[in-house]
């Protein structure tokens, strides 16, 4: 399909996104903390699904915005327990 | 025209603050300062990010509806779900991530001695072990837990 203007700048907005994920992916490989790891894989996170929302805007597709709402639902189960997991806590 | 050029600033927005909270996550000095940048800043760059999302939607709908294709609409509604589930996830996982942290041992950076930030936590922590010496009830999980946090401290003031 051919693209407008602003869905090209759409993609590119979610390509310069990308580019974050690689600077807090940074941040995931040398966090001394076990925390500072899991709060570099929320910002991942975050970034990916405004990632999916921008790239469903573009291409005109409301499948891919439908997985950006279980990924932000998903995330948030993954960071609870890792949470419960560090506090020792009983489930 | 207009719907373009608030699309252009809302995405502006959004990416100018992702990129200040994946900087800022890099660059801050430790656990509790690089929770700010890691939700505050991206959460507000994902509202905008809907936010020009939901204003293409609405945009491409209208343009749409003279043909009667209402599936512009249905993708800005779905998009305005995803800003709500961020909205509502993104806060309550880092405050229990913050809240885990704090009770498995990891504290703000001290500075000669004494911790950066105020550390109203902690200070009701050493209470309740207080409390638990002079009652003498035997909390194994939170002695252990001060042992650890008062040798972490003494290992960092040796360091610096």
């Amino acid at each position: 399909m051919d693209m407008s203007v602003v869905e090209t700048i759409f993609t590119y907005a979610s390509f310069v996104l990308l580019a974050l994920c690689g600077l807090a992916l940074v941040r995931v490989i040398k966090g001394p903390t076990a925390p500072d790891r899991v709060i570099g894989v929320d910002t991942i996170n975050t970034f990916v699904i405004c990632m999916m929302v921008l790239f469903g805007a573009a291409h005109h597709e409301i499948i891919y915005i439908d997985i950006a709402i279980i990924y932000a639902l998903l995330s948030y189960i993954a960071t609870l327990f890792v949470a419960k997991y560090l506090e020792k806590g009983k489930f | 025209m207009i719907p373009e050029i608030a699309i252009y600033v809302c995405l502006g927005i959004s990416l100018f603050f992702s990129a200040l909270g994946a900087i800022g996550i890099l660059r801050f000095p430790d656990f509790y300062t690089r929770l700010h940048p890691a939700t505050k800043c991206t959460t507000f760059g994902g509202i905008f990010a809907c936010f020009a999302a939901i204003i293409f939607g609405i945009w491409k709908g209208i343009d749409g509806m003279k043909s009667g294709d209402m599936s512009m609409f249905v993708l800005s509604i779905h998009v305005f779900i995803v800003l709500v589930c961020l909205l509502l996830t993104n806060p309550t996982g880092a405050h229990a991530i913050a809240r885990a942290a704090h009770r498995s041992g990891v504290y703000p950076k001290t500075w000669g001695g004494k911790p950066v930030e105020v550390d109203v936590l902690y200070k009701e922590k050493e209470k309740m072990v207080e409390v638990a010496r002079l009652t003498k009830t035997d909390n194994i999980l939170l002695s252990e837990d001060t042992k650890n946090t008062k040798s972490a401290n003494s290992t960092k003031e040796a360091n610096e």
